[in-house]
């Protein structure tokens, strides 16, 4: 005769639950991105493809760290994965990720593109450029150009307040010290043809529409507007505006970094340091370059031709690591000027 | 059993399920106000140096560009809503049957979404201005002047447009059911319209008017993606600013409390402004006036004047999002996850609307049967999630949230020895709380609206016809408040579906709905991949919203319907006073 046993009958509802929520795949790893999730999913595929090892990811946009610091010892975070350096180390000093050791990461990517303990990598990196109307010759264009009154009105830009733009002034920071920075930010304010809005891509149809000839914004839009991934209006607006890779005076181009940490209580850690590992190797990284428009990380990969065309980049020399101690000094100066107001 | 019992209300359930009852309720508030709790934890461990900044260079701005933002969207949508509603009572034109629940449509359609189609449509280089230079023969983009709208006047004029609704069903139906023999005793005595409007609607329509433009002014003050995208400044964008850049969330979550005061003081500053009035419901008995037949120009006046809401609310961006998604359809094909986030978006959605409908229920019949204090406390402090903008809602809900997770965990690990992770967060129950504790004020208020228009006779009738409380309530309660039940389950589902910051934060993995993929395509600058899921929120939306219409159909309902917006209103309103 069967007998219910209470205790057998909430595991079993316990056993369907968790069964929803941890899936049934022996092989698998789980995923925190800032990333937007379009532009990550191919590269997810194929790491499923070449290891058999099943990606769940979820897309939080801010509050990464605040949700993965509330979860706790029971977060099922593996790997964290961030599009700006400021959030990356953000995760680093909330405490929620873990050094991590591995050969292959430390060939693969640069000293200056990761922590010296392994506690966050780079794993693709981007440059701020500069955006113009074709009429324009800007050759040796420097950011420190953007101040001249010259182009007053004629300046076009997101929201500074936005991660890419203090990053960019916290690199100024870090070349000339942060009372130059404010007044070249007051500067660039002046020449500002409308106020800071829009995404990078905007900056570039505003300047088909007019409403400026500068625009700043981030290398990899150039090719996915260029090459029609964005749709037939983008492929205009992209073909419209020439791009010019700027410099600091006497230095390189300023560039950010996508990357990632180990998380602290990652429950696969072995999956996740593969998925780490597989994201530098030369099919990811070229990945990167073709699908995403980025520059690889990795000394070798190719990047893609739309963005070779833009001519060779020159990073500049001081390390992103040095750069994102600046990033709250950027943001109160953001404020400080008025650059959003 | 005695006279006494039967009709004393206290006697209603008996003591002990009076209690529990109350217990129930008391504990449902309590679970609706945690997030607000864990914010003002978050707030107490001090934000640093943050304040001097703040006031030195981002205050200043950002409350200017706030007030002019909620004074500009308040006096739009506070003309438009009331202006319509009379148009819709007092005269009668070709069309008004049509416009009667099509004046309803742009509540289908979200800020950010009214925000993204316009800037496109009225860019330089867009369709708008492009046909404009045609005409005129005009080359180049620099010759035309046209205001951009990414500006403040551009932000109140799009949010206006999709917030009207808020103002135009209450006070449409308070003029319908209220004003009705008022305004005909003002018409014997010899006013004319324009005075009847002036001096007897309008001032009876002002707590509709005030509770209908509150909510509207809380959606606009809580929008960040419009805002942000147009370029204004509003003190939700510092709080994000002050967090995300400068990683200081006590420091943010100490403007939002701040905000969260300022809502609530407007509110409390126009009930003190009308404290001397006294406003008598009289639902039962109202009539309806007749309307005067229009005719002529002044026909096609009012049509003209009726449609511009509905254009430019809804049938401009949704015929723009249409366009765009079936250009999106015939590059890409349709999205491989469209079919699951779309199931994500309405069974999320329905069973948070369930949930608080139930919880909305318990609490307004706590508060209608036991009459205790703590019951209506209850009740207010259930309506606070309303007034906080939902990312910092979010996060405020993450402490509890996940100190609930765990503890729920280490109980069954003690209990059962087995390992089972995160359930509420990793089963998309968190969503839920989340959306129930940001929308719980319209079910609560609807429900509460209902029953206060249902005579304590009818529940002591019940009890003397040998019927049981139960029998009552299913009997009697139920039947009768169905509309309101149906009117608040509606807004509240559109809502749900609207929902975006909590819903990015909270989710579990691999678990995507149509405002979550259409946020991550609108931050890669790609919203013509998001124009389908777009479109998509604004058709699933457009279902409930028909519904609603419906129930407008049958004067006697559209009241109801109203009942929900101005009861969600009045419950911030006691919630401000006390």
């Amino acid at each position: 005769m069967f007998v219910f046993n209470p205790a057998r009958g909430v595991l079993s509802v316990l056993a369907l639950v968790s069964g929803l929520t941890t899936s049934a795949f022996a092989q698998e790893v789980n995923l925190y991105t800032t990333r937007e999730p379009g532009l990550i999913k191919p590269l997810l595929d194929n790491f499923t493809k070449a290891s058999g090892v099943k990606v769940n990811t979820v897309f939080v946009k801010d509050g990464l760290a605040e949700r993965v610091s509330a979860e706790g010892q029971r977060s099922p975070a593996d790997v964290l994965m961030t599009v700006d350096i400021g959030n990356l180390v953000d995760l680093v000093e909330r405490g929620v990720t873990q050094p991590l050791k591995s050969d292959a990461l430390e060939a693969a990517v640069p000293s200056n593109l990761r922590a010296p303990d392994g506690s966050w990598f780079a794993l693709s990196m981007r440059a701020r450029v500069i955006y113009a109307s074709k009429a324009l010759s800007l050759e040796g264009f420097t950011y420190e150009q953007l101040a001249d009154p010259k182009w007053k009105g004629k300046i076009c830009i997101r929201s500074g307040q936005h991660p890419y733009n203090t990053a960019l002034v916290a690199a100024y920071i870090a070349h000339h010290g942060e009372d130059k920075a404010q007044a070249w930010l007051a500067a660039v304010k002046a020449n500002l043809g409308r106020k800071p809005g829009g995404g990078d891509r905007e900056q570039a149809r505003d300047i088909l529409g007019g409403l400026c000839d500068l625009g700043v914004g981030n290398s990899y839009y150039v090719g996915l507007m260029r090459s029609g991934a964005g749709g037939p209006d983008q492929k205009i607006w992209g073909e419209g505006i020439q791009v010019v890779l700027p410099s600091f005076a006497g230095d390189g181009t300023h560039v950010n970094v996508s990357g990632a940490s180990i998380a602290k209580f990652a429950p696969n850690k072995a999956n996740a340091v593969k998925l780490l590992e597989w994201l530098v190797s030369d099919e990811a990284q070229s990945l990167y370059a073709r699908g995403d428009f980025e520059y690889p990380v990795k000394g070798g990969a190719q990047t893609d031709p739309l963005i070779q065309a833009l001519g060779p980049l020159k990073v500049d020399s001081i390390p992103v690591s040095e750069i994102v101690k600046h990033r709250r000094t950027a943001s109160s100066l953001v404020d400080k000027v008025g650059f959003d107001n | 059993m005695g006279v006494q019992a039967i009709l004393s209300l206290r006697g209603f359930w008996g003591r002990g399920r009076e209690k529990s009852l109350l217990l129930a309720s008391v504990l449902f508030a309590v679970a609706v106000v945690l997030p607000v709790i864990g914010l003002v934890a978050i707030a107490a461990q001090g934000s640093g140096d943050a304040w001097p900044h703040l006031l030195a260079y981002v205050l200043p701005k950002t409350v200017a560009d706030t007030l002019v933002l909620l004074l500009g969207v308040g006096l739009v949508v506070i003309a438009l809503g009331t202006s319509l509603a009379w148009l819709l009572t007092a005269y009668d034109f070709p069309g008004r049957r049509l416009f009667e629940w099509a004046l309803l449509l742009p509540l289908a359609v979200p800020t950010y979404i009214v925000a993204y189609a316009y800037l496109d449509l009225l860019h330089p280089i867009g369709p708008v201005q492009g046909a404009l230079r045609m005409v005129l023969g005009i080359s180049n983009p620099r010759d035309l002047w046209f205001p951009d709208v990414r500006s403040m006047g551009g932000c109140i004029l799009l949010l206006s447009f999709v917030l009207y609704p808020y103002v135009f069903i209450p006070t449409r139906a308070l003029f319908l059911m209220q004003a009705g023999s008022l305004i005909e005793v003002a018409r014997t005595l010899g006013a004319d319209r324009r005075r009847v409007f002036f001096h007897v609607a309008l001032p009876l329509a002002r707590p509709a008017i005030a509770v209908g433009a509150s909510l509207a002014l809380m959606e606009a003050l809580n929008d960040i993606g419009a805002s942000e995208f147009l370029g204004v400044r509003t003190l939700s964008v510092s709080i994000y600013a002050t967090w995300i850049n400068r990683s200081n969330l006590p420091g943010s979550a100490q403007i939002a409390l701040a905000l969260m005061v300022l809502v609530v003081s407007l509110i409390l500053i126009e009930r003190w402004a009308r404290r001397r009035q006294r406003y008598v419901s009289q639902a039962q008995r109202a009539r309806r006036a007749r309307p005067r037949q229009l005719s002529g120009w002044k026909a096609a006046g009012a049509f003209v004047y009726a449609s511009l809401p509905v254009l430019f609310g809804f049938a401009f961006p949704a015929f723009y999002l249409a366009v765009e998604a079936l250009r999106r359809l015939r590059f890409a094909g349709v999205p491989a996850d469209l079919g699951a986030q779309i199931l994500n978006t309405v069974v999320m959605s329905a069973i948070a609307t369930f949930v608080a409908l139930v919880i909305g229920f318990v609490l307004a019949y706590a508060t209608r049967l036991t009459r205790a204090p703590a019951a209506s406390v209850a009740l207010r402090v259930a309506s606070l999630g309303y007034a906080v903008p939902g990312t910092v809602l979010a996060i405020g809900l993450l402490l509890p949230l996940f100190a609930l997770d765990n503890l729920l965990a280490d109980g069954i690990e003690a209990v059962f020895g087995v390992s089972v992770g995160l359930l509420i967060s990793g089963s998309g129950a968190a969503l839920i709380y989340a959306y129930v504790v940001r929308f719980l004020t319209i079910s609560a208020g609807g429900v509460e609206s209902g029953f206060s228009k249902l005579s304590p006779s009818l529940d002591h009738a019940a009890r003397a016809l040998g019927e049981t409380a139960m029998g009552a309530m299913r009997r009697v309660h139920l039947p009768l408040l169905r509309p309101a039940l149906g009117a608040a389950a509606l807004l509240v589902f559109v809502d749900c579906m609207k929902e975006l910051p909590a819903t990015l934060l909270l989710r579990p993995l691999n678990f995507e709905t149509l405002a979550t993929h259409l946020y991550g395509e609108a931050v890669r600058g790609t919203y013509e991949d998001g124009s389908i899921a777009a479109l998509c929120i604004v058709l699933v939306g457009l279902a409930p919203v028909m519904l609603l219409a419906r129930l407008s159909r049958r004067p006697a309902l559209a009241y109801e319907k109203g009942g929900s917006v101005v009861g969600a209103g009045l419950l911030l309103e006691e919630q401000a006073k006390s």
